[in-house]
């Protein structure tokens, strides 16, 4: 993915080729590059650990991993596709879109982008480091919960360090977006003109800086409970495993918002393309996802209604947590309405957008279930919560996020992708990714419990099922692979300044591919 | 006389149908469960799926409409509306409105449940990894439960019986028609005992004591799992309740406190993991001990 270097006017680069050239870039386009390709890597990783838990539950009993080591593979999964997939996919998109899209020559704080992005390697091998120490990778889930996670062997301070830098690389990060989208937008462009990618993110960007000091302090005080005599969260010394939950989810829940919010923002630039009709709503979208963002702080303990709350507390949690399906409700009938009476055609970003409405509705339902808290007595801990996140965040953030990369492939290589393959791929996407999670439901309904490498009789079926789907939506992603590499090697139609018959904003005007630095004079935005 | 061809056919489809009812389905729903609770939580579930089926069909059908009637292809030619500060009004107040005629029937349920008072005896249930064990305070009985699946069976050796990993060495006798409080624990870390024809779910968390209860109106055995991850072996530390009319009750209870001081011996470690000692009186709580569960 290299932005052409020549066509800058009188200035000749100065920077380094090769490997240095990616190790000291601070260039926006750069960065984004290197952000995209470790979250790809991330999500095969990710991807290879589904595979063996899919394996592993496609009969009943043990065929292929020991209980421990499958417990390993849960949580390393969770964690590597949380932080190491879906957060870096969602900040490469930012660096390379939101300087282009407010006519900003890079972003605000351009050194401490690349320390953004250059502890994320270091972060993740640490993490997958500890499928080779004594006592295993960590076994408690991506949640951490004490004191289950204290009985974690060597790898324990390696899953609190790790912990620390995603979480660094994060705030930095979100400081960086902060900055660049308050300071260096074009002279014209108002907040209220900014295209709603760039909005979502700001917004995200704030959660990410409130939320993320948090977890590091749960972690930290697991990390002393450890090693430095604290009881925090152990009741025989006055402390208590609840409060942990209480930390964590607060911290929890604006996490799977900052996952899903710039995907979001990604669906809002791509359905007003192929619909050649303006986003229905620009300032409503704006306000709701404003509204997602402040109710996200206070809706945590949704995750809790087992552990003994008091009644006041489970009735207040339930109202606020059913409230959060109103904004977001209204942000897919403004993408609805956008594609009413427009003139739509069906290119595979608009493919990817659409799946990912319907089926992240279909998920936003099931959390409206889960959010109903004396029913939640009957789902929590089960499947039917599986399938409810897996549907949200993989057809939500992912899904997506794919779809921004099929919007926006041909203006970063200059290149268009392959049509027919891209259509390929989101098609088996569909079907792998539906066979695999929508028979949760009803695993989780029948009583099958979440974390169980083995289950009763009862549940073969659908987990065969869930499983053949696992592969095929595993498989299928090798495709993506393919069209990137095809396109970064220059094969594929050229790419025009436009690319998309419907496509307007900023980041429109400039060449496919564009210079290596862009708008180094302000454009005027009217 | 032989079947033609369409004849065969029929009888084939007809056949492999009929065979078809006599395999069990694979459950998919939430059972309606024998209490009152039970039953309110399915209805409950049953009225937000609907809810949600009404809506989404609605809203997915409107976007199939579009996809089909404003596409390009067809000649579709896009309009240029952008706004509608009404249509927004619509589409927040009539969603909030719903969520208030959810959430009126799920408080009720939400107090109902949380209300152990007036109950008839009480049991207190210890998490342990990875086991569970039972003190019924006002009957002087007190017994580990742990799984009795052969460990040949859960590494195919041998085929899997009916009740595969859902079955204890010793299970929960419980009286019908009595309401029956929980008191709810852990020895170690956070585990959650769950019975899903019970509707009765909780965390069980070392240092603290978690409250439920339950009414069981039909006689029956009716299994569980535990909750909430619990190290190697938490799927493999099943609940068995088996409810039954109050005078075979009050015999088991006869029975078990005859039987060596309601202590069943040690049982046996559960099928995979590795032995865990766990030494002692049952009637006291081990002490708050740091287990090295390094591998």
């Amino acid at each position: 993915m290299s932005a052409v270097t020549t066509h800058d006017d009188a200035h000749h680069e100065d920077h380094p080729s090769g490997i240095m050239r990616w190790i000291t870039t601070t260039n926006h386009k750069d960065i984004g590059t290197l952000y995209l390709w470790f979250s790809f890597t991330m999500f095969f990783v990710g991807g290879i650990m589904a595979l063996v838990i899919r394996t592993e539950l496609f009969m009943p009993g043990l065929q292929v991993v020991d209980p421990q080591f499958f417990n390993s593979m849960t949580t390393l999964h969770g964690l590597i596709m949380v932080f190491g997939a879906v957060m870096p996919a969602a900040v490469g998109l930012a660096n390379w879109m939101i300087p282009m899209m407010i006519g900003a020559p890079d972003m605000a704080l351009p050194r401490m982008n690349n320390w953004s992005f250059w502890i994320l390697p270091f972060a993740g091998f640490m993490l997958v480091v500890t499928l080779l120490l004594p006592g295993g990778a960590p076994a408690g889930g991506w949640t951490m919960y004490p004191p289950l996670t204290l009985q974690t062997g060597d790898a324990f301070p390696f899953l609190i360090f790790s912990v620390h830098l995603l979480g660094m690389s994060s705030i930095m990060g979100s400081i960086n977006i902060i900055a660049t989208i308050l300071n260096l937008r074009a002279p014209g462009m108002t907040l209220m003109k900014m295209p709603l990618f760039v909005w979502t993110w700001l917004i995200t960007a704030f959660l990410l800086v409130a939320v993320m000091p948090v977890l590091a302090g749960a972690v930290t005080m697991m990390l002393t409970d450890k090693f430095f005599g604290t009881s925090f969260f152990t009741a025989a010394g006055g402390g208590d495993p609840v409060m942990f939950q209480h930390i964590f989810w607060f911290f929890g829940h604006p996490e799977v918002y900052i996952i899903v919010l710039p995907a979001f923002g990604v669906l809002s630039q791509i359905v007003p393309v192929f619909s050649r009709k303006p986003l229905f709503g620009y300032s409503s979208m704006v306000y709701a996802t404003a509204s997602i963002a402040f109710l996200s702080f206070i809706v945590w303990a949704h995750h809790m209604y087992t552990v003994g709350m008091p009644l006041a507390g489970q009735l207040y949690f339930m109202y606020a947590t059913v409230l959060i399906s109103v904004p977001t409700g209204v942000k897919v009938f403004n993408w609805t309405a956008t594609m009413w009476r427009g003139s739509l055609t069906f290119e595979t970003p608009m493919l990817f957008a659409i799946g990912s409405i319907i089926l992240f509705t279909l998920g936003g339902f099931t959390g409206l279930m889960l959010g109903v808290a004396p029913a939640d007595f009957q789902y929590h801990d089960t499947y039917f919560v599986v399938a409810h996140f897996h549907y949200t965040l993989v057809t939500g953030a992912v899904i997506g996020i794919m779809g921004g990369v099929y919007l926006w492939l041909p203006k970063w290589t200059g290149r268009m992708y392959d049509e027919k393959l891209g259509k390929i791929h989101f098609w088996l996407s569909m079907i792998g990714f539906n066979l695999t999670f929508f028979p949760q439901h009803f695993l989780g309904l029948a009583g099958m419990p979440r974390r169980i490498p083995d289950y009763a009789l009862q549940f073969t079926d659908w987990n065969m099922l869930s499983s053949v789907g696992s592969y095929i939506f595993g498989f299928s992603q090798l495709i993506l692979v393919y069209v990137v590499i095809k396109c970064i090697r220059g094969e594929g139609d050229k790419a025009t300044d436009q690319v998309w018959e419907g496509a307007e904003g900023l980041e429109w005007t400039l060449p496919s591919p564009p210079p290596y630095h862009s708008f180094t004079t302000p454009p005027e935005v009217k | 006389m032989a079947l033609t061809g369409r004849q065969s056919l029929f009888a084939t489809l007809t056949g492999s149908l009929v065979a078809g009812q006599a395999m069990a389905v694979q459950p998919y729903n939430m059972p309606v469960g024998v209490t009152d609770t039970s039953r309110t939580l399915y209805d409950l579930h049953m009225m937000v799926f609907w809810v949600c089926v009404v809506i989404g069909v609605g809203v997915f059908a409107v976007m199939f409409y579009s996809i089909w009637k404003h596409r390009k292809s067809r000649g579709h030619k896009a309009a240029t509306f952008h706004e509608s500060t009404l249509v927004e009004f619509i589409w927040t107040v009539i969603p909030f409105a719903i969520l208030i005629a959810i959430t009126i029937p799920a408080t009720k349920a939400m107090i109902d449940i949380e209300d152990t008072s007036d109950s008839d005896m009480t049991i207190k249930i210890t998490g342990y990894q990875w086991k569970w064990h039972y003190d019924y305070l006002d009957d002087g009985v007190s017994f580990y439960s742990t799984l009795s699946t052969p460990r040949a069976e859960i590494y195919n050796e041998e085929p899997k019986n009916k009740n595969y990993l859902l079955q204890v060495d010793n299970e929960v006798v419980l009286p019908v028609n009595k309401k029956i409080r929980f008191l709810i624990t852990g020895n170690d870390v956070i585990h959650a005992w769950w019975v899903p024809d019970l509707a009765v779910k909780r965390d069980a968390i070392p240092g603290f004591i978690n409250e439920m209860w339950t009414r069981i109106e039909k006689p029956g055995v009716y299994r569980g799992q535990c909750a909430e991850l619990c190290g190697r072996d938490h799927g493999f530390m099943p609940i068995v309740v088996r409810a039954v009319e109050q005078e075979e009750y009050d015999q088991w209870v006869a029975e078990k406190k005859a039987s060596v001081a309601g202590a069943a011996p040690m049982a046996a470690s559960p099928a995979v993991a590795a032995p865990s000692a766990v030494a002692g009186d049952p009637a006291e709580p081990a002490a708050v001990q740091v287990n090295n569960h390094g591998a």
